[in-house]
Formats: structure tokens, C-alpha cells, sequence
């Protein structure tokens, strides 16, 4: 059992396992966290990423019991998100590249993003469209 | 307005300061430090200003706070009454520059050029990005009752992003939730020595003439 945590969410996959060559997911278990494995490569709804051809073998093996998995940090090493693992090798944080960030926000444009208040609804920064917004952080600690 | 509260101890954490300051705009919780990532805000209070079309026109900067809280006196926490009235004053400016923007919009002297928010956005780095994914699964082993293994992870995240004082205080929480602000907090502030502790303001009346 393999807990990954990612910007979209936290899955924990029965099936994955880690070893020193990256975290492998059952191809069929990748659709969990958004994947789906396909002729063009590695794909998040219409956007693929091709996996390199020499190095097939570092992303995609055959196991007798598994049937054939995915090694989801050489995924995230190409895409260059930072990933951090635990000692045990049993959970996974999967960050976002941050070139891409970087890009973005020089550019200007507010990310949004939904966040509960206190009674735990939901609120998004997009519903303020057309209002000047002032965002500003706090802490109890 | 919207008020963000970088707390991994969730409303349980934020309430008792909500329920005091009864705010009338969304008073959101962020467990996960997720605005904070996003945009730069490596501290508390940072504030970031947004306009109508969504656009940032100044980004994550110290919303009228300063370093004067380093020479509180550390049993009573009271500071010497100059250093009060500098704060007291400091925060006018600061407000006095929010309320130009709101009247006055694009046309004020405190919003930025796209350029200008551009140079004054500092990454993230490949560094800050990796401290975010160390201060994640930090805080899943430490929610998940494995609080040696999410000390290491904190450890890390410190070490990437030294000036990442929100993953620091966050990570302190975790280790003594009763004393956050405790002897280890004030012994990395002094260890700044010349270094500041909240970046400096560019506004006019602040850090920029």
C-alpha cells in the first residue's frame, strides 16, 4: 500500500510499490490519479507526455503477480516536480514543476484556487471576478 | 477582502481567532498551506493585491508588519513605546495605500506595471518547489501519528527554504502545538542576525522612499 499526495488530491493504491527504482502503479490503477496510459505516452485528459523511447524500461515493466505497472516518479522527474518520499518508502508528496509556477505568476495572473471558511463552505478567488481582491494571510501559531 | 489561515490544525486552530474578530468578508482555512505555495507568501501577514480582471498588482508583500517584534520582551511579549508607535504607524501607510487603490484603481501610485510584477515576483524556485513537497508529506506522517519521520520532512523543508518562515512556525506547531512561539521560534529569529525577518515593503512611507 502506497499513499500519494498531489495537488489534486491524496489516493492510496493497494497495489503500488516503491523500491530504489521509483514508485510503480499498475496501469490499470493510474486512471485513480488521473493518468492513463496510451500509445502517444502518458496522458492527463488531452495532454500527453511521451515517454522516451531508450528509456521505456525505466517507466513501464511486467510483473507476473501486478501485470504491468507504471513508475509514476520517473513521470514526475520528467515533468520536473519535486518529489519527496518517506524512509519506509510508503508515501509519496508529488509537487508541481516550478518553472511552470514560476511562469505563471510572473505573468500576472492570479492562480485561483478553493479554500472552506470556518462552517466549511467553499469558496473560490474566481467568484470575486470584477471586485478588487486584497488576499492576506494570518496564523494561530 | 479575503483572510487566509495558513493552519494544518485546521478550524479547530482558526476558530478561536475568528470567533474574536468577527469578520464580516470569507475567513478561509488552508490546511495545507495551498495559498501560501501559490503565491509566495513565506510569512504571516503577507497580502496580495487583485484587481478586477484577476490580475495581481502587487504581489505577496508583508502587509504592513516589521521586524519591531524582535525586541519584545520575550516573558511579557511588551514592546518599548517607540517601536509601538513605528508599528501604529507602518500599518496606517499601509492602509492608507489600500484604500488610493480601491478609490482610485489602475490610476493608483501603489499598483505595479505588468513588468514591475514580474521582476518583483521571485520564483519559485526548484528549491521552494521541493520544500512544498517535503512540508506535504511532513504534515500527512505527522497527521498520521508519525511524528519523528514528519520532523525529518520539516527538517528538509527548512533546509531547502530557509526563508519559508510559515513551513517553519507550521513545522514548530506540529513538534508543540501549546508553544509554537516558543524558545526554538526566537532562537531562528536570532539567528537572522542582520538578515530581516519580513522582506522589505516597497511603498513609499515604507522600506522605498
Amino acid at each position: 500500500m502506497v499513499t500519494i499526495l498531489c495537488s489534486n488530491g491524496t489516493a492510496s493504491l493497494a497495489s503500488a510499490s516503491s523500491d530504489a527504482s521509483g514508485l510503480w502503479i499498475p496501469v490499470a490503477e493510474l486512471a485513480q490519479l488521473g493518468w492513463e496510459l496510451r500509445p502517444e505516452g502518458a496522458c492527463r485528459g488531452d495532454v500527453c507526455v511521451p515517454i522516451p523511447k531508450a528509456r521505456e524500461r525505466d517507466f513501464v515493466r511486467d510483473d507476473t503477480k501486478a501485470g504491468r505497472l507504471f513508475n509514476l516518479t520517473e513521470l514526475a522527474a520528467l515533468r520536473r516536480q519535486p518529489v519527496a518520499r518517506s524512509e519506509r518508502g510508503d508515501v509519496f508528496a508529488i509537487g508541481e514543476a516550478s518553472d511552470d509556477r514560476a511562469r505563471l505568476l510572473r505573468g500576472g495572473e492570479a492562480p485561483d484556487f478553493a479554500l472552506p471558511d470556518l462552517a466549511g463552505r467553499i469558496h473560490r478567488l474566481s467568484e470575486h471576478r470584477g471586485k478588487k481582491v486584497f488576499l492576506v494571510s494570518w496564523a494561530s501559531w | 477582502m479575503i483572510s487566509v489561515a495558513f493552519d494544518s490544525g485546521g478550524a479547530a486552530a482558526a476558530k478561536p481567532w475568528i470567533d474574536l474578530a468577527k469578520p464580516t468578508h470569507p475567513s478561509l482555512i488552508d490546511v495545507e498551506h495551498r495559498v501560501a505555495e501559490l503565491y509566495e507568501m513565506v510569512n504571516v501577514p503577507m497580502a496580495v493585491w487583485i484587481d478586477e480582471a484577476g490580475r495581481i498588482v502587487r504581489p505577496a508583500e508583508p502587509s504592513g508588519a516589521s521586524d519591531g517584534f524582535r525586541q519584545m520582551d520575550r516573558k511579557t511579549f511588551a514592546l518599548a513605546n517607540e517601536i509601538m508607535a513605528e508599528y501604529g504607524r507602518r500599518a496606517q501607510v499601509y492602509k492608507d495605500a489600500l484604500r488610493d487603490w480601491v478609490r482610485r484603481g489602475a490610476a493608483s501610485e501603489h499598483v505595479f506595471s505588468a513588468g514591475d510584477v514580474a521582476s518583483r515576483t521571485h520564483g519559485p524556485s526548484e528549491a521552494d518547489a521541493r520544500a512544498h513537497a517535503c512540508f506535504a508529506l511532513g504534515r500527512y506522517l505527522a497527521q498520521s501519528g508519525r511524528s519523528d519521520e514528519a520532523q525529518v520532512c520539516f527538517a528538509e523543508a527548512v533546509r531547502l527554504a530557509p526563508e519559508n518562515w510559515s513551513i517553519r512556525r507550521q513545522a514548530l506547531w506540529f513538534e508543540s502545538p501549546e508553544a509554537p512561539g516558543g524558545p526554538k521560534f526566537w532562537s531562528a529569529v536570532d539567528a537572522l542576525g542582520e538578515q530581516s525577518y519580513y522582506r522589505p515593503v516597497r511603498m513609499r512611507g515604507l522600506d522605498e522612499r
